[in-house]
């Protein structure tokens, strides 16, 4: 049964971790990946100094739910852990979670891998950098990604 | 005449200047295209995303949706940039 959370709180990997392979039974190994807030790199002399991540209450809860859902399927998980933070995210923080638990290893790590692939391209979150000097901007989505666009024309 | 709530983020929000609001389609306006059409003809703001190129999704009741992904009373049409979390 796959855990999804959307919360402005920090996650404690090794809390997750241990309640995740408490609930999983037949569980030999988790995958995991935990995204963190990296310093950017720009050449104009500004530095970051946040991310603000904004969501779409609702759909994010039951579009992860649903990939979630998949991906145990699909990999024959044990269990699965997503939690995704939203708001002011200062650089070294945790922004995202996913641990997948499966009986052998190529399971657990491959659906790790599904699942943080399918968060940056389909779940409906947006990145805001905030820089020392109070400006911002959005962060661009990079070009190749498969969804249905629809273009302004 | 079919009320409809749009949402905005990121953004399209920023360039909107509000996150929400309740509107009331034009009878011809049947689908996701229609709705990106109509709104430029509305609002000059919309209308400059278009000049830009801007990329915008949309997604109808909180599912992604195309061009021809039909709309009417009573939805929920989300317009924001492509995503980018994680």
């Amino acid at each position: 049964m796959a855990t999804v959370r959307v919360q402005e709180a920090p996650f404690d990997v090794a809390a997750e971790m241990a309640a995740l392979t408490a609930a999983s039974p037949g569980v030999g190994g988790i995958g995991c990946f935990v995204g963190i807030v990296r310093p950017d790199r720009r050449t104009d002399g500004r530095s970051l100094q946040a991310l603000t991540l904004e969501h779409y209450p609702g759909m994010t809860e039951r579009s992860i739910g649903a990939i979630a859902a998949e991906a145990e399927q699909r990999f024959e998980l044990a269990g699965c852990t997503v939690l995704h933070r939203i708001g002011r995210l200062g650089i070294g923080e945790g922004i995202v979670l996913v641990l997948a638990a499966a009986p052998h290893r190529g399971h657990a790590l491959d659906a790790t891998a599904f699942l943080i692939d399918w968060l940056k391209t389909r779940a409906p979150f947006w990145k805001r950098q905030d820089y020392d000097d109070g400006g911002s901007d959005w962060v661009e989505a990079r070009a190749a990604d498969d969804e249905a666009a629809v273009r302004w024309s | 005449m079919a009320s409809v709530q749009l949402l905005y983020f990121a953004w399209v929000r920023d360039r909107v200047g509000k996150s929400a609001e309740t509107a009331i389609l034009p009878t011809e306006v049947r689908d996701v295209r229609g709705v990106l059409a109509w709104l430029q003809s509305r609002d000059p703001v919309f209308a400059t995303m278009a000049g830009e190129g801007r990329t915008i999704r949309v997604a109808i009741n909180q599912e992604f949706a195309g061009p021809d992904d039909p709309v009417g009373a009573g939805d929920e049409i989300a317009l924001f940039p492509p995503v980018t979390g994680g």
